[in-house]
């Protein structure tokens, strides 16, 4: 299918970008990576009458520890992310995400960005973004302002920009002494969207969880936290039957819908596994694991 | 509704032409530059069997626009064998009958390229990973991890004997 017809623009910096889309304020879409943009356009599920195509911004394209954090340009694909030393090596719920978003031909193109400024739900950057904590930054005429990710995700594909603002990079703080993360992801086939999936980032101290965040993927409607899980585990001393009550708790609030990917009941009752997974396997990098 | 002029290396060759916007890479290289080894299998991004490399990157050509190869290398099945050569994916796919209806071969063989072009001597899991955003409905893909195997050997094997 062919998608609707609109003027190309291809501009070569970021403030150029931005006036062209201030200039075409509401006809406008960015278009990044295209992977989730151009399927809908051929499905003439998004018609916009001008795509601003941000490709050629190679300033966007970074990933760097920079004071207290990690900073990825918006434009970073996905396929740099699973390659990235710091990544790979203090980065391991980033990492477990990155690999398993799509497949590699995708991840070729897709970009880190276009991830998370897509707010579907079904994406994996959301949940892993709100487990770190992150900051998207966005810049638009006024200049540029950072939205912490909580407050991010908006809608069903909505999020908290103004249609005359460029999402430009991820801030995720750096992780502090025995911390740990692991993301865990169930899907029908290799490169499918997740059936569910759980993102978990903690801190321990001795045996206690001091601190723990929790993101779900595609059992929602808008990305969301798994806040009643995260309060079974922050506080305990971590045990088997605390595991378990973080995974029932997610199983609860989560809110799926039934889809070809499963029912009700068998959505929640893969959050609750992904959830323990998540968890087992952050604890143990916590503690030094791999 | 924008018309533009792009130009391109399409295998090897400069090319210039005017495309509408909303031309998709895949429609240019096989309506406009007649080169119908790349296929189209699929409306959803799915399948693979569109997979031509833009700057030595595999990608799916059915998801990106003519206009945003303008300045690009674009390689397609086409550029594989050289002077009527087979290359050694091409003879692996032969020896191993890594296909049966071919759909899903030139696509196939485009991701196979890069990869071993960075990972020449890879592990059967590492193959089976490298080529999971191309589908094929016939081999039930040991034929084509086998093809692929062959090339890697027979690769390594030609640069040992130069
Ligand atoms: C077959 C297939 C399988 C997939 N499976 C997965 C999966 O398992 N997990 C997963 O997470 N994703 C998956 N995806 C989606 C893929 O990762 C997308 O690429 C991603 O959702 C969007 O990134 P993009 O760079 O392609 O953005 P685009 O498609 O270009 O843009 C998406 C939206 O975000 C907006 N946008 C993009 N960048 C910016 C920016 N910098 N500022 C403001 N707005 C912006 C665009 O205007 C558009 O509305 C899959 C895609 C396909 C085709
Ligand atoms: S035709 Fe199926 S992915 Fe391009
Ligand atoms: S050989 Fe028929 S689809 Fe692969």
């Amino acid at each position: 299918m062919i998608p609707g017809a609109f003027d190309y623009h291809s501009p070569r910096s970021l403030d150029e970008a931005l006036s062209l889309l201030q200039q075409h304020a509401g006809d406008a879409k960015i278009l990044a990576g295209g992977q989730s943009l151009i399927p809908a356009m051929r499905f003439r599920l998004a018609m916009p009458s001008i795509l601003i195509d941000i490709n050629r911004l190679d300033d966007l394209r970074y990933i760097e520890e920079r004071g207290d954090h990690l900073a990825i340009g918006a434009m970073t694909l996905e396929h740099s992310l699973e390659d990235a030393a710091v990544v790979r090596s203090s980065y391991p719920l980033l990492h477990d995400t990155a690999v398993v978003i799509a497949d590699p031909l995708v991840r070729n193109m897709a970009t880190v960005g276009g991830n998370i400024a897509h707010a579907d739900p079904a994406n994996d950057h959301p949940g892993t973004m709100l487990a770190y904590d992150a900051t998207v930054v966005a810049k638009g005429p006024k200049g540029e302002r950072t939205i912490p990710i909580d407050d991010f995700f908006t809608g069903l594909f909505e999020n908290a920009m103004g249609e005359d603002e460029i999402l430009t990079e991820i801030r995720i703080p750096k992780p502090a002494a025995n911390s740990g993360g692991a993301y865990t992801k169930f899907e029908r086939k290799v490169g499918d969207y997740a059936i569910s999936a759980a993102a978990v980032q903690l801190r321990l101290d001795g045996g206690t969880v001091a601190a723990a965040r929790i993101g779900l993927t595609n059992v929602s409607a808008v990305p969301m936290r798994a806040k009643g899980a995260e309060a079974e585990l922050v506080g305990k001393s971590i045990s088997d039957a605390v595991i378990e009550a973080a995974g029932t708790a997610a199983a609860a609030e989560c809110d799926p819908s039934p889809d070809l990917r499963g029912g009700v009941d068998y959505k929640r009752d893969i959050t609750r596994v992904m959830v323990k997974r998540s968890i087992q396997q952050a604890v143990a990098r916590a503690k030094g694991g791999k | 509704m924008s018309e533009h002029e792009v130009t391109l290396t399409i295998n090897g060759e400069s090319v210039t032409r005017s495309v509408e916007a909303r031309t998709l890479l895949v429609h240019f290289i096989r309506e406009d530059l007649s080169l119908t080894g790349t296929h189209i299998g699929c409306d959803t991004t799915s399948c693979g069997a569109c997979t031509v490399l833009v700057c030595g990157k595999p990608v799916k050509s059915c998801t990106m626009f003519a206009v945003q190869a303008d300045g690009a290398e674009v390689e397609t099945i086409e550029s594989v064998a050289v002077g009527g050569a087979l290359h050694p994916l091409q003879e692996g796919f032969w020896e191993k009958h890594g296909l049966q209806c071919g759909y899903c071969t030139p696509g196939m063989i485009m991701t196979a390229k890069n990869f071993l072009a960075n990972n020449p001597n890879p592990t059967e899991d590492e193959i089976r990973r490298g080529i999971s955003g191309n589908l094929c409905r016939c081999t039930g893909y040991n034929k084509i991890v086998e093809a692929i195997q062959y090339a890697a050997e027979k690769i390594q094997a030609d640069a040992g004997g130069e």
